[in-house]
């Protein structure tokens, strides 16, 4: 454990001092609707969890101080050089937070954000978080949809509204589109979908699981919907058998090889029709995990996928578009193709 | 007819029951009929005309995972019978030496290093044994004290050190795709269980099972105090090292393949002397029977109650405690 630094120590008895100023600044409500302080300049942020970092690289990459885990090679590749190798911080997390307020404070943060659920605990996380460091601490709504209005808050939190808009109408639009085309869609032609988890494929997202809201956007009926619940699962194959769904998308390169030769999941409808998906993870996961703006090509992927007729989009290209908007960087057709392959 | 006859008949009529309630009831509707026809083609050998789908839940899912909880729960009971003989004590479950928690915090690491299906079986089957090993070691050296006595208490503490490793390694993984799959490990379920996963499971259980059953006339002179047992002229070292070895490979293989899984340890051991009184001749043979049934028809509940798994884990420990509660309340003289 490192030291104690007496700076540190200083700084955060002077932010704190410094607190009660701060409530005077202009302030913008955050996602779960909390009043935050607009820092006078941005220069550092801490991200609390990996979709809050995500949120940050693609708004403004400079200001992130460092990741919750740090990026693998075969992910840093995709990122912006000098940015996607900055150190692991650990995550903000509560109670098991791994990341020390102490280390937190000495990493200087004008601003340290959160993505994801907007729930009690983690509005008194970040009320708490907020007032022992005298940082600003914003929440924002780490749903699915809620991701424009997400960046609009980042955009005046930081100054980069310009680019926040960008971006948010990138992923508008991309709702916007999507959402109309699929409204047109029978229910009865809306495939059914199990989400298989696991190098045995059976875990899987419930009903109300984040993991499963990319499939829930599409109007995709997700096999595992008849348990309504907010997490993930274990299922048993006969169960996949019975739902015998139309498609099964998977996150785990061993299952999507095992799956198509192996006899006893060749009675799942998907398995017989070839119509098993290896979700794309580079530099971050497509459909899940962390559940970040990263499903936003994620979505295109995947409507691709289930209503081929109505989306004829090229995939390739929209991916190098996503990356080179979103991510600042470009992929090779050779990285494309990795990245397509859902390895990494 | 013997009382122990009697109790070994009840034992296998209700695992006969387990057995049947297990192939008719699942997810996937099979019906009555065509279970019948599968049976009739597998020992006459004629195609039963149905559905590949219906064969293939039959025999390669519900097939192994039957075969699976019937090995796990004989292994989990005989090792806590095994147990609570050496250590006179009839509280004791296998994993008193740390059995489950280095098999645990094998598998964890198995998960937070990524070795893929069999080599998380493997680590977990090698951490187990290396636990009761270590405990072992530790505790042979502590020359002060019963030597019982001593390789129980550092068995809590080496297993509370395992627990802590657990706790770091999932602390460590990656909240999104490693947490959730070692908090389902740790809850225990046999619902990926395959074909391939008997073997070694069957393996080490068949050997520890076939050590411990021939030396279960032994033990009932090693639940007499140690000078007593020396003076009827029995070497209760190697004895002792035996009955541990015996009933850790089996404790150790039967949580690499399904998980945590306590109290059928605790509990099954209690219903087999209910059974046969507490003569360990008597008692082996009726708990692997008894633990068989018990486990499978556990394993049957759990995925039959809802769509997704209820972990054996919780399902044993919600059944369980009330029982246990009820034994020890009603319990005349079981033990003794």
């Amino acid at each position: 454990m490192p030291h104690p630094d007496r700076r540190a120590v200083l700084a955060g008895l002077g932010a704190t001092l410094a607190a009660p100023r701060l409530a005077h600044a202009t302030t913008i409500r955050d996602g779960a609707g909390r009043e935050v302080p607009v820092p006078g300049k941005v220069e550092r942020i801490f991200p609390a969890g990996p979709p809050a970092a995500i949120l940050i690289y693609t708004l403004a990459p400079d200001l992130l101080i460092g990741w919750p885990r740090a990026n693998r090679p075969e992910e840093r590749e995709f990122l912006l050089p000098g940015i996607g190798d900055r150190p692991e911080v650990g995550r903000i997390t509560g109670r098991g937070n791994s990341a020390n307020l102490e280390a937190v404070l000495q990493a200087k943060p004008d601003l340290i954000i959160d993505s994801g659920s907007t729930g009690r605990t983690y509005v008194e996380l970040a009320e708490r978080v907020q007032q022992q460091t005298g940082i600003p601490y914003a929440l924002l709504d780490g749903r699915f949809d809620q991701t424009p209005a997400s960046y609009r808050i980042l955009g005046q939190l930081t100054g980069r509204s310009e680019r926040a808009e960008t971006l948010a109408r990138w992923c508008e639009d991309s709702f916007a589109t999507i959402r109309g085309r699929i409204a047109a869609i029978p229910p009865e032609k809306r495939p059914s979908v199990y989400y298989a988890r696991g190098p045995r494929g059976l875990e899987t997202g419930l009903g109300g699981s984040i993991n499963v809201e990319t499939l829930s956007f599409l109007g995709a009926r997700n096999a595992a919907a008849e348990q309504q619940g907010s997490g993930l699962a274990q299922v048993s194959l006969e169960q996949v058998l019975a739902w015998n769904p139309d498609v099964i998308v998977t996150i785990d390169l061993a299952f999507s090889e095992s799956v198509r030769s192996d006899p006893n999941w060749a009675g799942v409808k998907a398995v017989r029709e070839g119509r098993v998906h290896l979700s794309p993870k580079l530099p971050f996961g497509w459909v899940d995990f962390p559940p970040s703006v990263n499903r936003a090509i994620g979505l295109w992927w995947l409507a691709k996928l289930l209503y081929p007729a109505q989306f004829p989009e090229d995939i390739r290209k929209l991916a190098r578009d996503f990356h080179t908007l979103f991510y600042q960087v470009t992929p090779s057709e050779a990285q494309l193709d990795r990245v397509l392959a859902g390895r990494g | 007819m013997t009382s122990s006859l009697r109790g070994n008949l009840i034992a296998l009529l209700l695992l006969a029951l387990a057995v049947l309630a297990a192939f008719a009831l699942g997810r996937f509707p099979v019906a009555p009929g065509d279970l019948a026809r599968l049976v009739w083609s597998f020992f006459s050998g004629e195609p039963s005309g149905l559905p590949p789908q219906i064969e293939t839940v039959v025999w390669n899912i519900r097939g192994p995972r039957i075969v699976a909880a019937i090995l796990c729960g004989a292994a989990l009971a005989i090792a806590g019978c095994a147990f609570q003989g050496l250590f006179r004590n009839p509280l004791v479950s296998p994993d008193i030496l740390g059995a489950s928690s280095g098999a645990a915090l094998g598998a964890v690491i198995g998960i937070y290093l990524s070795l893929g299906l069999f080599g998380t079986q493997l680590a977990a089957f090698i951490g187990g044994l290396v636990a009761v090993g270590a405990v072992y070691a530790v505790g042979s050296t502590i020359r002060r004290g019963d030597p019982v006595l001593v390789l129980v208490l550092t068995g809590v503490v080496v297993g509370s050190l395992l627990g802590a490793g657990i706790g770091l390694v999932k602390y460590w993984a990656d909240p999104y795709n490693q947490l959730p799959a070692m908090t389902f490990w740790l809850l225990g379920s046999l619902a990926g269980t395959a074909k391939p996963d008997l073997i070694p499971l069957l393996g080490p259980v068949l050997i520890g099972a076939v050590v411990l059953l021939a030396l279960r006339w032994r033990m009932s002179v090693m639940s007499l105090p140690e000078e007593e047992a020396r003076a009827l002229g029995l070497a209760t070292g190697p004895l002792r090292i035996a009955i541990v070895a015996a009933a850790t490979l089996v404790t150790a293989a039967s949580v690499a393949a399904a998980g945590i899984i306590g109290w059928v340890g605790l509990v099954v051991p209690h219903l087999a002397r209910f059974l046969v009184g507490p003569d360990f001749g008597r008692l082996m043979p009726t708990a692997a029977l008894l633990g068989g049934g018990y486990l499978l028809a556990i394993d049957t509940l759990a995925r039959t109650a809802a769509p997704v798994e209820t972990p054996l884990g919780i399902l044993t420990a919600v059944i369980g405690t009330p029982f246990f509660i009820w034994l020890l309340a009603s319990a005349r003289g079981g033990w003794s």
